[in-house]
């Protein structure tokens, strides 16, 4: 077996280069599904309620297309039910970040090149990304089944089999793609879309039928990990289905890994034009992220127009439950639960709109350290030219996103089209706060402007589970958007909303004052 | 204004590496100035600051009669630059790339891109990922050449070239010579430096050791001579500017400084030259003294 020589040291290698990335995704995920079970038990504390939810569930279309059917009523199977769908969404992502980082990103990088030329087979690298990526997905299964073991050790082993499962087959899909392609980008990216893919044939396949056996949800690997069943008369036969899977895309990937050269790839990358018509800062700062802001774009009008279709089946669902009515209007304000589940999904989208900003902030931060801006700046443009670019894309985009996502509702519900439009307008003044503090980060401590990755996820944090936790206030009011006015629903009150609009044009002029001040990092 | 570059003293620190410490640099309006040093003498450190791309502690930088921290963008109308590692947006093709930078710098020649973009041998539908080091390489010097400037800043240009693209690249830096441009060539091609610069500067540890023409330089080191005399050598040693003296019977050989030749020859004759060599410096022997030197 030369073609395999090196493997171990590899995966080794790999293990420890990926010693921050795999622990944290893999902790992530388990405790999202770990912390499930007692949520539940807080919302859903009686058999009654639970066989209530399950008789809803069953009845709401939208519903199940979302998060899929629930096969049982105690906590284990609601659980699964509950995060199921998501958590093996976020092993698969886990997954082909390390196949397609072991893989194709180490061959574009050049770094490959190096590593072949030692005493390491053709299929050594091929066989460490998935060994890594086997093993983040081994330790997810096992977290999972011990932490649920609880609730059952068959349904635990089984769920916990199925998540590492649902990894293996997007590892395994990855690692065909990365054969594919010749930029690691773009591999990430049509894997992940195949995982999407994978999400809406199953939420299409669960809102068909009421218990997963749909063709659609079959032919979704996501379809498989609810028809497992766990905890609800578990089907073994079905993990059959994710062996045969990764075996046959393992095989393809092998047979194609192979037979090719290093760093070229079956998709070869097509001419781009001899002459161009880039011709300021700003055109360059466009062309390099209208590609994100259409994706952001897309996905938040169709999250709003999801939202907006769920709008109405919301307050059957949530109505006769007590306590998830106290964490929506927590989330929301307190004026009727539909304008409570308008008002927090709204608020939802706006933490996730903090996201965007800080990505596309620091594309700023990203073209100085890899070295492209140095060329840029010793050109007659000034910073802050170049700086205004990107920040009109991060800042403009924030506003284009929300509004997108306003429509959404609007085409989803269609009713009070204009205050849910205010109510997504008005997240705008928290996510520009967070952008701000990005920009303040890249101007003054550029080494450290990844932090700002930080501040965004602990805002999630906080406005996510904060409400659902009985978190302080005192913490709740470190998050911009919480001091946001509740709409719809609550009334507007234009003080905060100015207040966090300055702050941020403040944090935005020191940042730029800074990046003005300091030297160019390289 | 004959100056087009002035530097006097130039600190700069990195936490508690002194990259610059009291550098000097003075290029003349219209000459190829080569820059050299060895690894982290500081060459680069310097570029940047008269980019002002970087902030100097303290001395004094002048570029084009204006100081490059505080008027940057003026001063960049009128320079084109060339890093020694070029990356590229791996989605842009070159020629989309080259054009910006020409439009950024306030326009550049068509015809001119056009010849460099085929004398380099350049396809520019390319996509920056697809290109080798070479290559990204000469996206930038097609940029550079084809702009309208007065100064062109090389920080090793040519770093994976091959030979060919070398004698294309002497060519396009002679041309521009002609038309009246200034370059400051930071490089560690001795063959490019003898080839193209009007004048040197070496500097080490972050400051100047060395300036002047090529020829003024080779005047301050050794010419080795071998010979083979008809009598014993005689007093040879108490010469001054000899150096490593070797006496095998008849046969000597020695290096003396260059500007002490003339006694150590007229010594050489009294004794009866049968055979002599006398080798100048090689440009390798200058610059590994001035390197080393502690």
């Amino acid at each position: 077996m030369t073609s395999l020589a090196g493997t171990g040291t590899l995966l080794r290698f790999s293990l420890r280069r990926d010693r921050v990335m795999i622990p944290v995704w893999v902790a992530v995920n388990a405790l999202m599904v770990l912390s499930m079970p007692n949520t539940l038990k807080g919302l859903y504390g009686t058999e009654t309620e639970r066989a209530d939810l399950l008789q809803q569930v069953a009845t709401n279309s939208s519903f199940r297309a979302l998060i899929g059917p629930a096969f049982g009523t105690d906590l284990g199977a609601l659980t699964v039910w509950r995060v199921g769908v998501y958590a093996g969404a976020l092993a698969a992502v886990t997954a082909l970040l390390v196949v397609v980082r072991h893989t194709r990103d180490e061959e574009e990088s050049g770094r490959q090149e190096l590593i072949a030329s030692g005493a390491v087979g053709r299929r050594a690298s091929l066989t460490a990304a998935l060994l890594a990526a086997a093993v983040a997905s081994g330790v997810l299964g096992l977290l999972v089944a011990a932490g649920l073991a609880g609730q059952g050790a068959t349904g635990a082993v089984a769920f916990g089999l199925g998540l590492a499962g649902v990894g293996m087959v997007f590892a395994t899909l990855a690692a065909i793609v990365a054969q594919l392609t010749e930029s690691a980008r773009l591999a990430r990216g049509l894997t992940a879309g195949l995982l999407g893919a994978a999400f809406v044939l199953r939420a299409a396949g669960d809102a068909a039928s009421t218990d997963g056996s749909s063709v659609w949800t079959w032919v979704s690997p996501l379809g498989w990990l609810e028809n497992l069943r766990a905890f609800a008369g578990e089907r073994w036969w079905v993990l059959g289905l994710f062996a045969a899977a990764v075996v046959a895309q393992g095989a393809v990937a092998y047979a194609l890994a192979g037979r090719r050269d290093v760093g070229m790839s079956f998709l070869p990358t097509r001419p781009g034009p001899a002459t161009g018509g880039l011709g300021t800062a700003a055109a360059l700062a466009w062309r390099l992220q209208r590609g994100g802001v259409l994706g952001w774009s897309i996905g938040f009008f169709l999250a709003g127009a999801v939202y907006g279709g769920l709008t109405d089946g919301v307050a059957d669902l949530v109505g006769d439950n007590e306590r998830a009515r106290e964490i929506f209007e927590r989330m929301g304000g307190q004026s009727g639960i539909t304008d409570a589940f308008l008002a927090s999904m709204t608020g939802m989208l706006g933490l996730v709109a903090a996201l965007y900003v800080v990505a596309s902030v620091l594309r700023l931060s990203g073209e100085e350290t890899s070295g492209r801006a140095e060329p840029v700046l010793a050109n007659a443009v000034g910073r802050l030219r170049w700086a205004a670019g990107h920040l009109t894309i991060a800042f403009g985009g924030a506003v284009l996103i929300m509004l997108l996502a306003g429509l959404g509702f609007a085409v989803g519900y269609g009713h009070q089209v204009g205050p849910v439009l205010g109510a997504c307008l008005v997240q705008v003044a928290g996510v520009w706060v967070i952008g701000g503090v990005a920009v303040l980060l890249f101007g003054l401590l550029p080494r450290a402007a990844v932090a700002a990755w930080g501040v965004a996820g602990a805002v999630l944090l906080i406005g996510w589970v904060g409400p659902a936790l009985d978190v302080p206030q005192t913490v709740l009011d470190v998050s911009p958007f919480g001091h946001l006015p509740k709409l719809p629903g609550g009334s507007m009150r234009w003080p905060p909303v100015l207040v966090l609009l300055g702050l941020a044009v403040v944090l935005v002029a020191m940042g730029l004052a800074g990046l003005r001040r300091r030297d160019l990092t390289t | 204004m004959t100056k087009a570059i002035t530097v006097a003293g130039l600190h700069k620190s990195f936490g508690r590496t002194h990259a610059l410490d009291g550098l000097d640099l003075e290029v003349e309006a219209g000459e190829v100035h080569g820059f050299l040093g060895p690894n982290g003498a500081g060459k680069s450190t310097t570029i940047r600051v008269l980019l002002g791309l970087l902030r100097a502690d303290s001395g004094a930088a002048q570029v084009l009669g204006r100081d490059p921290w505080r008027d940057a963008v003026e001063v960049h109308r009128r320079i084109a630059y060339v890093p020694g590692d070029v990356t590229l947006w791996r989605n842009l093709s070159g020629g989309e790339v080259i054009d910006l930078y020409g439009r950024l710098r306030g326009g550049l020649d068509p015809a001119r891109r056009a010849d460099l973009v085929e004398r380099f041998e350049l396809d520019p539908t390319k996509k920056g990922r697809t290109y080798s080091k070479g290559n990204r390489q000469k996206v930038a010097l097609v940029a550079a050449f084809a702009s309208d400037v007065d100064l062109l800043i090389l920080d090793e240009p040519t770093s994976g070239l091959d030979p060919l693209m070398e004698e294309v690249f002497q060519r396009c830096v002679e041309e521009e010579r002609e038309r009246g441009r200034t370059i400051l060539l930071s490089s560690h091609i001795l063959s490019e430096v003898e080839e193209l610069c009007d004048r040197v500067s070496i500097i080490r540890k972050g400051r100047t050791v060395e300036t002047g023409s090529l020829a003024d330089l080779r005047h301050l080191t050794r010419t080795s001579v071998t010979a083979e005399l008809a009598g014993a050598p005689n007093g040879l040693a108490k010469l001054p500017g000899v150096h490593d003296l070797d006496v095998r019977g008849r046969r000597v050989r020695l290096q003396v400084d260059t500007d002490k030749l003339d006694a150590v020859l007229r010594s050489l004759t009294d004794s009866g030259v049968r055979s002599l060599t006398s080798t100048p410096p090689t440009l390798e022997e200058l610059f590994l003294r001035h390197y080393q030197e502690a």
